[in-house]
């Protein structure tokens, strides 16, 4: 399982990779998309996955070390929510620039350097 | 409970704000309320004066397990120059930010903004410091972009483009370090990665860490979002983001520098050495190079955070009291600077140097007022700058980091130049459309002045007051360097 995973993470940052280096600002915020979902599975394999155990734990239980860590989860679950977020505003931001200047092109985003 | 309150009382604030209607009122409590920052900011200092490190658990966990709120020397210090720059800004956003109607949504996002870096100064937990990040990341993307313009939507984009992927880096290291480590409490990171050497594991986050907060902070390679939009808010804005938030993260190097990434430590000093070096040689070469007073400042800034980064670098007490001298200076100063720009804008109608001239005869009042900043970062005694360069060139020398010191002087000139130009074109130079506009001269109120004033007032008062606030300083980087005292408060009943 975890070896898919491992496989899942690195086609997603190539994948995003990629998207965030092309010219248009949607292609680049669906790159962000990819690599945010990317960093949050990360997160999650970093800290070991588990399977078919609970998070939690009750009196039941003997040996804490072989639930589930419920912290990678919590922190996963934080970081989704940040991550939709913050894309939502940028493809907001996104819609009122292409409102604004009718272009989709990060090439003729040039008026502010230098 | 009295630590929570810089997070607290900006919430409150906003919770009251977004319900306010009139326009008077919500500036009046925006005022009233960063004061009261102040004051709060003001009563921690001297508990943290009194009692030591102040700590406190959130949600009756008990310490590593809990997010844990830190208050240090280094924290408190920070909060109230950033406390001090959220008054004078609530004050200059009555008179500065056009349009009747934006005041009560401007101010909502600008105390979400204060929050934000509040908690990021005083958070004790990796993630919880990367929800402050986030904060901070979303209100001010709210408020570059709020007068909708053409050229701040473009600015706006090219400004979350680089800080989002900064997240994305920040957010992969500390899952990393999470898997190694087992806790993202900081006290506890320091005493595991203190105690064992696995540099090679620990190097993959360190490295992520590095370019995240490289990003934040706009250090040499990874500066490009910050002169392509600062430019473009409003003046207000502008001047919030120049005093707060590349400070942050340079808060957030020192702290985790100093910490707990103490594996491999001649590499990494080395590498931060290396960039301070060209950070501040690449902020004041471009910075000479621009005729518009924002994108002169801008580019200084990014020339300013070199020092603090060379403080942090050299790693002795005597460089990193340096440094926290220095941000403590810088902030002010540099906020000082920008609100000038918005009065000279104000008076004459643009930013564009060579437009522009006469204002030494039209209001020698604003001339002695751009003296000061100017002056101070310069480092012109007996100003706040001249001490912050002074230590850390002695630092420096004392370590035998000869370059870099040679370099920080150089960078001194180009500053230098750059404020030298902004005073000839601007002050000195005769008005070069003389004969039409001196009829239109607007004439300023002095609460127009106001904030500028208090600004320069506090940059007088840490220069001629340099010993006492040094000595504050050192205590924070004794608490840096040695961190002892930080572990034992933040664990001392929990762990064994």
């Amino acid at each position: 399982m975890e070896i898919l995973l491992v496989i899942l993470v690195g086609v997603l940052y190539t994948a995003g990779v990629y998207m965030v280096l092309r010219r248009s600002i949607l292609k680049f915020i669906i790159g962000i998309i990819f690599m945010s979902n990317a960093t949050n599975l990360l997160v999650f394999l970093a800290s070991g996955i588990v399977a078919g155990k609970p998070a939690f734990v009750d009196e039941t239980v003997q040996n804490a070390s072989k639930i589930a860590d419920p912290l990678p989860q919590a922190l996963v679950l934080t970081a989704v929510v940040i991550g939709f977020g913050l894309v939502v505003f940028a493809l907001a931001l996104k819609l009122k620039f292409f409102e604004t200047t009718g272009t989709d092109d990060l090439d003729q985003l040039k008026k502010t350097d230098n | 409970m009295a630590i929570a309150l810089p997070i607290l009382f900006p919430f409150l604030l906003i919770l009251i704000l977004v319900v306010v209607k009139s326009n008077r009122a919500s500036q009046l409590i925006a005022v009233s309320g960063s004061a009261a920052l102040v004051l709060i900011a003001i009563y921690l200092f001297f508990e943290v004066k009194s009692h030591g490190i102040l700590t406190l658990d959130m949600g009756g966990w008990p310490s590593p397990m809990a997010i844990t709120l830190v208050v240090d020397y280094l924290s408190v210090l920070m909060l109230i120059v950033s406390a001090i720059i959220v008054f004078v800004i609530s004050i200059y956003a009555i008179y500065f930010l056009p349009g009747q109607h934006k005041s009560t949504k401007f101010y909502v996002f600008f105390f979400a903004l204060a929050m934000g870096v509040n908690g990021a100064f005083i958070t004790g937990d990796v993630f919880n410091l990367y929800v402050w990040f986030e904060v901070i990341l979303i209100s001010s993307f709210v408020l570059i972009i709020m007068g909708n313009s053409k050229e701040q939507l473009e600015g706006g984009i090219k400004y979350m483009a680089l800080n989002l992927i900064g997240s994305l880096l920040f957010l992969a290291g500390l899952g990393l370090l999470y898997g190694k480590t087992g806790t993202l409490n900081m006290a506890h990171l320091a005493q595991i990665l203190r105690a064992e050497e696995q540099s090679v594991l620990i190097n993959s986050s360190t490295a992520l860490f590095f370019i995240a907060f490289g990003i934040k902070a706009a250090v040499f390679p990874l500066f490009f979002w910050l002169p392509a939009s600062y430019h473009t808010p409003n003046i207000t804005i502008s001047a919030l983001f120049a005093g707060l938030l590349t400070k942050v993260g340079v808060y957030a190097l020192i702290r985790f520098f100093t910490l707990f990434f103490v594996q491999d430590q001649t590499f990494w000093l080395n590498m931060l050495l290396v960039v301070a070096g060209f950070t501040m040689v690449a902020g004041g070469m471009a910075a000479s190079a621009h005729y518009d007073v924002r994108r002169i400042l801008s580019y200084h800034i990014i020339s300013q955070i070199g020092y603090m980064i060379m403080g942090l670098a050299i790693f002795t007490p005597l460089a990193i009291a340096g440094a926290i001298f220095f941000m403590m200076h810088n902030m002010i100063a540099k906020t000082n600077t920008f609100l000038i720009a918005g009065i000279i804008h104000k008076i004459k109608g643009t930013f564009y140097l060579k437009d522009i001239g006469g204002l030494l005869n039209q209001s020698p009042f604003l001339a002695v007022l751009f003296i000061i900043p100017a002056f101070a970062l310069v480092g012109v005694p007996p100003l706040s700058g001249f001490f912050a360069k002074f230590i850390l060139v002695k630092a420096g020398i004392e370590s035998k980091d000869y370059i870099i010191v040679a370099v920080a002087v150089f960078t001194a000139m180009l500053t230098l130049y750059s404020m030298i130009k902004i005073w000839n074109e601007a002050f000195l130079k005769e008005d070069p459309n003389d004969n039409q506009s001196q009829s239109k001269v607007v004439k300023l109120g002095f609460m127009h002045f106001l904030p500028s004033v208090i600004l320069g007032l506090v940059s007088i008062f840490l220069g001629l007051f340099a010993a006492t606030v040094f000595d504050f300083t050192t205590q924070a980087a004794n608490q840096l360097i040695d961190p002892e005292a930080y572990i034992n408060s933040v664990l001392n009943y929990t762990m064994p």
